[in-house]
């Protein structure tokens, strides 16, 4: 047990060493969301309105905090894809370590790794006018439902990273995820969509979360009445946990699968 | 085990591995003792990286079983892991991390002290001539340099046992070189070596003993000496200046000998080496036959290597 969280923590220091090796790549990575938050909050902002009233960017705001999470898969699978080609996970399983560091190690430094894209996304958006109305407790909780979505979306990485084993797929998973995370109500709302592509986006689990974030937040919504509107916050839980349920044994067993 | 006493520190018995329908290892038995360079040649294909993932334990065999330094590769997995280095076919080291961060990580973990991890990845370094690219990002390494690294990052533990599958494929011949001589002196240091290579050269240099397979089956092993006389002993060759000759080169060497027309080539087999070299050089002259070029050889490993996984076929 002292093994697995001491490799699992060298494991967690090796990402972090690779951004303070390559500062230019983290930084690119953590200004990509900022580009979309200004994109859509100056170039196309304008021309949305809140079906709740309120401002664009303050409903826009929290909807890109839970992209984000969403867009983290491509970092986890990107990682450990690259690490299963490059034979790097076959040296790891081949050194008397706790093999369970390879995945605890990965899942921690992607959740700091999210983490500080949170916190310099919640700079921006108090820049561009966004505020958490509903005071710090509220705030905390939203922020923890964020990062709970991110550390679901861990296991999709870490088992599709796994199951494909080659970086090259990394373009299919982005094809795979901006329309999950467009389709949702994170951008958009969904009452401005076709009935039935509204009801998609509306059970989205990036929708769930966006909601929950909003409510949280005490940022204007998109006001629906269906049940996955009215319930934000129990599906922001629902959704993350039913995630971990699939992909985490999923993961497990794709990592000794490695072993034939 | 009374010191001094040899035992074999690698020790498969009927070991068998499918993937799907094909049979990657085929009931394969191979003793390998302490200090033993051992070359394990075969084609593409064959199962030599498959047999090195099993007694590396990445990989569960089917069938049969395999020890390594003593300990079972399937129920004491953790304990062969304490005992070997590997080296495989890709550099598997971290692109973004420099060459001493590298070290430094896999020698965390591989439970030594942090300090102890630091000056361990120091040596190394020294030791495979990385001083001076010791803080580069590897990404920027050349590829010697690279499976430098990887050599040195397989070597962390100063194990017992070390498995080096193909470890100078792609390299330019002075980074061969580097390999070669790190090898040897890991085996002068009585490390025992099992290498994977499809370099006939390579295994003729580095190893004590070779053994040949070919789709998942042993089909030889001996020295590289006692390969090369299985396929017959030496041969002399005569290479005429004339096609026209060949035929009267042919006679004089005796009802076994070869012609290859295009090479203008005369072989036979030459048992009493030195006595058949005069006897056919006397002979040549007293016919006035012009010769380009006269010779007793051994048989190549190439020739052992491609006469039997063809034969296999």
């Amino acid at each position: 047990m002292r093994w697995a969280i001491a490799d699992g923590w060298t494991i967690t220091r090796r990402d972090l060493t690779h951004w303070a090796n390559q500062p230019a790549q983290i930084l690119a990575g953590l200004l990509f969301p900022v580009l979309i938050v200004l994109m859509f909050g100056y170039l196309f902002g304008g021309g949305m309105t809140v079906p709740g009233g309120g401002g664009y960017r303050e409903f826009l705001m929290p909807g890109m905090f839970a992209l984000t999470m969403v867009f983290g898969i491509e970092t986890t699978f990107a990682a450990v894809s690259a690490d299963a080609a490059r034979g790097v996970t076959d040296r790891f399983r081949s050194l008397p370590m706790a093999s369970s560091a390879v995945v605890t190690g990965r899942a921690a430094a992607d959740l700091l790794n999210s983490a500080l894209g949170l916190a310099v996304l919640v700079g921006v958006g108090l820049a561009v006018g966004w505020r958490a109305e509903a005071g710090p407790g509220r705030a905390a909780l939203a922020i923890g439902l964020l990062l709970l979505l991110r550390f679901a979306l861990l296991w999709l990485g870490i088992w599709l990273g796994l199951v494909v084993g080659s970086p090259d797929a990394l373009v299919a998973v982005q094809i795979l995820v901006w329309p999950v995370g467009f389709l949702s109500s994170a951008l958009v709302s969904p009452a401005t969509m076709p009935g039935w592509l509204g009801a998609i986006a509306e059970w989205n689990p990036l929708s769930a979360t966006a909601a929950a974030a909003r409510e949280l937040f005490g940022n204007p919504g998109w006001g629906g009445d269906s049940w996955a509107a009215q319930h934000a916050i129990t599906l922001a839980v629902a959704w993350p946990a039913l995630i971990v349920a699939v992909f985490f044994p999923l993961s497990i067993r794709a990592f000794r699968r490695l072993g034939g | 085990m009374p010191y001094g006493t040899v035992y074999d520190m690698i020790s498969v018995s009927g070991l068998g591995k499918r993937f799907g329908d094909a049979p990657a290892l085929h009931s394969l038995d191979l003793d390998i003792p302490q200090g033993q360079v051992h070359g394990l040649l075969g084609p593409n294909g064959a199962g030599k990286t498959t047999l090195v993932r099993v007694l590396t334990t990445l990989l569960r065999p089917d069938t049969g079983q395999a020890r390594v330094a003593g300990f079972d590769v399937v129920r004491q997995a953790a304990d062969v892991r304490r005992h070997i280095g590997l080296v495989g076919q890709h550099a598997a080291v971290d692109e973004l991390l420099t060459g001493r961060q590298n070290l430094d990580m896999f020698a965390r973990l591989s439970h030594l002290a942090p300090r102890l991890a630091a000056a361990r990845a120091g040596d190394l370094l020294t030791r495979f001539g990385l001083d001076g690219t010791a803080g580069k990002a590897v990404k920027d390494y050349s590829g010697g340099m690279r499976r430098r690294l990887d050599l040195a990052a397989g070597l962390i533990l100063s194990p017992p046992v070390l498995f080096l599958d193909e470890p100078t494929t792609g390299l330019d011949p002075r980074s061969r070189d580097q390999v070669w001589s790190a090898i040897r002196d890991l085996a002068g240091q009585g490390a025992t070596v099992l290498l994977t290579t499809q370099y006939l050269e390579e295994a003729d240099r580095l190893a004590d003993r070779v053994s040949i397979i070919d789709a998942g089956r042993l089909v030889a092993a001996g020295t590289p000496a006692e390969l090369k006389a299985t396929i017959g002993g030496d041969r002399i060759e005569v290479v005429t200046a004339s096609a026209d000759d060949l035929p009267a080169v042919a006679a004089l060497l005796g009802p076994y000998a070869h012609v290859e027309p295009d090479a203008r080539r005369v072989s036979a087999p030459a048992p009493d080496r030195v006595a058949a070299l005069t006897r056919a050089v006397r002979g040549l002259q007293e016919a006035a036959i012009a010769a380009e070029d006269i010779g007793v050889r051994r048989p190549t490993l190439d020739e052992v290597f491609l006469r039997l996984t063809e034969a296999a076929r």
